[in-house]
């Protein structure tokens, strides 16, 4: 569940750890944290219960970064193929640090808070982004600011607004993708309506010695359950989501991923970011491989780095993620196939334990998105 | 349930006659957390003692369980096909992986008892 690299570093605790134990939960390392794989419940109850109401996940381990001054959004926008000088105050972006080659050095929100840019990057990736992103800004006079004093907790799932309106009444004027400051509780934090489960929901960045009171006040809630890592990653596969370091990496274009749709019009025409010859490339004569959606046949999963066959028993790529879907209720998977082999329904082969799991490639996600668009 | 007998590995066995009932643990099954699938071997497949017999997949990653004692699997449990979340309700009865005819007895014999099973937890955990 992500590059997890300790030589060296002492974990850390995030503000809402305490809170973890006192609810039973299971502590794992991970990207440098101790962090909940799940709580008493387990993660197939916690899964669906952020899929039927309403699961509360921290997400602190996760890089908060303020870019300040005029020229933020041009200076962020070079190391991007995404439109975000076109971004407007309180919209919010998904896009990618691409490197020269193409590849994804890293995915990321990027939201336009009016005076300054905010960043969510990922926590395994955090100090390498803030490097990149320094070396981006040189000479722009704009400040970077790690907001390492904030938590960020995500509410996800149907009832998510009608719990969180309850506390912030003014969450409902946000639709999906849009960020703003609010009073959460009376604590003022940063939200977006965004997430990272395909269910709707928020993202609630918090000071980190107000975390722990925002916390319990929305566990309080009826609908509220607290879900940890194991629930967060089932939920990203099923909703088709890439994780860094596994879908995607410094390997793997944007289009090969199939994030083509972060690649704005404007921005391919100039071609002015980092791999832009590649991705153009991918982009016009298609790419060598595709990611896809995998459904097994059977029940037993097939794991990360799974090798793919074709029906002949010849190797033609690998499983990126992969695991047991409780909404789906049976084995999924992504992985990356030849273009030739990425068409829905065509059939490939699983090798798990040097046996092949018979699976047919699928539309991405595996369960609709619901977000709050309207 | 007085003379189970335990691994190191958190496997279970239990002596009807010639017969080695064989499952994984409560701790084990904690550990593992929900239980999604479980590989057993064929019927007829002969396993020595240690040797690996079958794969529980939880949600998030598989584990090998090992022959608590060597011998013929004779029987199968084919309800873990349907229902694997039996192996978290009830481990040590109902979520029983394989029934192994014994070739060995002394095998059993030098397996941890309840007492000492219980003294190792306390000491890993």
């Amino acid at each position: 569940m992500g590059r997890v690299d300790l030589v060296g570093d002492k974990i850390e605790r995030t503000p809402l750890y305490q809170l973890h134990v006192e609810l039973g939960a299971k502590m794992v390392p991970f990207a440098g944290y101790q962090m909940p794989l799940q709580f008493p419940q387990g993660i197939i109850a916690e899964h669906l219960h952020a899929r039927s109401k309403a699961a509360l996940f921290d997400v602190s381990h996760m890089g908060q970064i303020a870019l300040h001054g005029g020229g933020a959004r041009s200076a962020l926008e070079r190391q991007v193929p995404s439109d975000i000088v076109g971004l407007a105050p309180g919209s919010m972006r998904y896009t990618v640090f691409t490197n020269d080659s193409g590849g994804i050095l890293d995915d990321l929100m990027v939201a336009n808070g009016g005076d300054h840019v905010f960043l969510v990057v990922n926590a395994a990736r955090k100090k390498a982004d803030c490097d990149h992103l320094l070396n981006g800004l040189a000479g722009s006079g704009v400040g970077l600011e790690e907001l390492s004093n904030r938590a960020l907790v995500a509410l996800q799932g149907p009832k998510a607004a009608v719990v969180l309106v309850r506390h912030a009444p003014e969450c409902t004027r946000l639709r999906f993708m849009r960020f703003a400051d609010m009073d959460v509780a009376g604590i003022a934090c940063k939200v977006s309506r965004s997430g990272y489960t395909g269910e709707d929901g928020f993202e609630i960045s918090v000071p980190a010695a107000r975390a722990e009171d925002l916390t319990r006040r929305l566990l309080q809630e009826p609908e509220v359950a607290p879900a940890g890592l194991g629930a967060r990653d089932s939920l990203r596969l099923e909703a088709g989501l890439c994780l860094h370091g596994h879908d995607i990496d410094d390997t793997t274009t944007p289009v090969e991923a199939r994030l083509r749709w972060t690649i704005a019009k404007h921005r391919r025409a100039k071609g002015e970011f980092p791999g832009a010859h590649v991705i153009v490339r991918h982009m016009a004569g298609g790419p060598p491989r595709l990611r896809v959606g995998l459904r097994l046949e059977g029940r037993a999963p097939a794991r990360e780095h799974a090798p793919i066959t074709n029906l002949d028993g010849r190797p033609i790529g690998i499983v990126t993620s992969g695991g047991y879907g409780p909404s789906v209720g049976g084995p999924i998977a992504m992985g990356y196939v030849p273009a030739d082999h990425a068409a829905v329904d065509t059939r490939v082969n699983l090798m798990v334990r040097n046996k092949p799991l018979p699976a047919k490639v699928v539309r991405l996600p595996f369960i609709a998105h619901r977000y709050h668009k309207s | 349930m007085s003379d189970l007998r335990f691994t190191k590995d958190h496997e279970w066995v239990r002596l009807d006659g010639d017969v080695a009932v064989v499952g994984i643990t409560d701790y084990a099954q904690e550990q593992l957390g929900d239980v999604v699938f479980v590989e057993l071997p064929a019927v007829g497949k002969t396993v020595a003692q240690g040797e690996e017999t079958a794969v529980v997949e939880s949600v998030k990653a598989a584990s090998e369980v090992y022959a608590a004692v060597g011998g013929e699997v004779v029987e199968i449990n084919e309800s873990l096909g349907a229902e694997p979340g039996i192996v978290n309700s009830d481990p040590t009865g109902a979520g029983w992986f394989v029934k192994l005819k014994v070739t060995k007895r002394d095998e059993f014999d030098t397996l941890m008892d309840k007492a000492t099973y219980d003294a190792y937890l306390a000491e890993i955990s």
